[in-house]
């Protein structure tokens, strides 16, 4: 027990980000910007999970992420839970909601794709939620979710 | 998006499809009709293709448009480095239509996402030709009566070909027997397979071309077999032998069958073919004026008599 509370220290305020798969939680950190973080930041890595065998988890002071970064992370970790926390409680808690069309957040894999080439937003479909499968809009290409990279 | 805008064969419903046909074989009946008079077309062709080029201006001038345009991106603003959205832009305040052929995938999509004036893609890429899907539709009713119930056989490059990607989403309207043929580099990929199966069209599969496929065919679809498609030339070479039709394969064929293929061929159809009844190719591609006839109306909205 107490090994647990050492590993997920209280949080004040803030949000925590839960049931990252493992093997995603750095592609997470990457997205969310971490580095320029003035508030505590705890990161955590391989922790037991019934869900997902091993999971990550993210802990952010002082912080509620806006709905894009919402949706960044679900293309990532299409089940992660978010937990908004006030005065050591959690007043909010719900899976993060994969939107059915990704406005400018994926990039194409096809290099021959437009996006690639031309100054301009990229779209997505998603065309299979379980496993996560995104379909391009200009070039049609699909990308299943381990080649899915975020755009910058 | 404009609406008139033709990008994809899937931004077809069966009835449009239908329709176009129907349309298609009032221009074969009748090519020059003067439905454009006044109305400027441009065809922007950032890659060559001169046969698709061809087709698409005569279709214009037939229909009594004026064309302008350019045939090759190195003579064109593209070469300076200028955006495709500001290529499209400038174009949109001379013309009424653009018809464009672009090498990179997805440009049709984008052009017609951001053009005043309805696009009709001429080739984007590897991705989609919808103009050679509707003269492929427009020649297999033609030649066969119908489009239903029929068994279509599709031999050579089903992996890479476009042609045979999209007559395949095309033809889901109407109940067809595919037979995929090819060797095993250049297999139907599977997302076409799933295709298939979710929407109930039977298929078969199989590396052997002869005449047991042949005589229950009632259109058999020829590609091209590229070399640059093989990593192991010697496996070309043999793979470019087998796919092969000759005139003797042809013995225990349909009467009624027919031979397409969407131009230009290089060996996978021996010159002894051509004099036989079954062959249709070159009937085909005459056909891409009608059916381009048919689609630069729809574009404009214009109702054809
Ligand atoms: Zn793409």
């Amino acid at each position: 027990m107490k090994k647990k509370e050492l590993a997920v220290a209280a949080l004040e305020n803030g949000t925590v980000i839960d049931h990252i798969p493992s093997a995603s939680l750095f592609k997470v950190v990457n997205l969310l910007n971490l580095e320029s973080q003035q508030g505590s930041v705890t990161i955590g890595n391989n922790l037991d999970s019934e869900r997902l065998g091993k999971k990550g988890i993210i802990k952010i002071a002082n912080v509620e992420f806006p709905e894009d970064v919402l949706n960044r992370i679900a293309v990532i970790a299409p089940r992660a839970v978010i937990n908004i926390i006030h005065d050591y409680e959690v007043v909010e808690k719900y899976e993060v909601a994969l939107p059915n069309e990704l406005c400018d957040i994926v990039r194409c894999n096809n290099p021959k794709c437009i996006s690639n080439n031309e100054p301009m937003a990229t779209r997505f479909h998603v065309e299979s939620r379980d496993p996560l499968v995104l379909r391009c809009h200009h070039c049609e290409r699909t990308v299943p979710q381990n080649e899915i990279t975020l755009k910058n | 998006m404009n609406t008139r805008s033709l990008v994809s064969i899937s931004d077809l419903s069966k009835q449009e499809i239908i329709h176009l046909l129907d349309v298609a074989s009032k221009f074969d009946h009748n090519p020059n009709q003067r439905l454009l008079e006044g109305k400027v077309v441009a065809t922007l062709f950032f890659e060559p293709s001169t046969r698709t080029r061809l087709s698409f201006e005569t279709a214009a001038n037939r229909l009594g448009a004026r064309v302008i345009g350019f045939s090759d991106a190195s003579t064109s603003s593209q070469a300076k480095g200028e955006t495709l959205k500001d290529t499209i832009m400038m174009v949109s305040n001379y013309a009424d239509l653009i018809v464009m052929r672009h090498p990179l995938e997805g440009a049709a999509r984008y052009a017609s996402e951001i053009s005043p004036v309805p696009i009709i893609n001429a080739g984007d890429g590897a991705n989609q030709h919808p103009t050679q899907t509707m003269l492929d539709l427009y020649t297999i009713r033609q030649t066969q009566g119908k489009l239903e119930d029929l068994n279509i056989t599709m031999v050579g490059d089903l992996k890479y070909g476009r042609t045979v990607h999209s007559l395949l989403e095309a033809m889901q309207f109407f109940n067809p027997t595919f037979n995929f043929v090819a060797c095993k580099e250049l297999q139907m990929p599977e997302q076409y397979k799933q295709f298939c199966r979710e929407r109930g069209l039977a298929y078969t599969e199989t590396t052997d071309f002869g005449p047991d496929i042949i005589n229950k065919t009632d259109i058999l679809y020829m590609t091209r077999v590229q070399r640059e498609r093989f990593s192991d030339l010697m496996e070309y070479e043999r793979v470019k032998n087998v796919y092969t039709l000759t005139a003797s394969m042809l013995q225990g064929a349909k009467p009624t069958m027919r031979v397409l293929h969407p131009l230009p061929r290089v060996t996978e159809i021996a010159q002894d073919v051509d004099d036989t009844p079954w062959a249709y190719y070159f009937e085909q591609a005459r056909n891409g004026l009608y059916a381009r006839q048919a689609l630069i109306c729809r574009a404009l909205d214009i109702q054809v008599p």
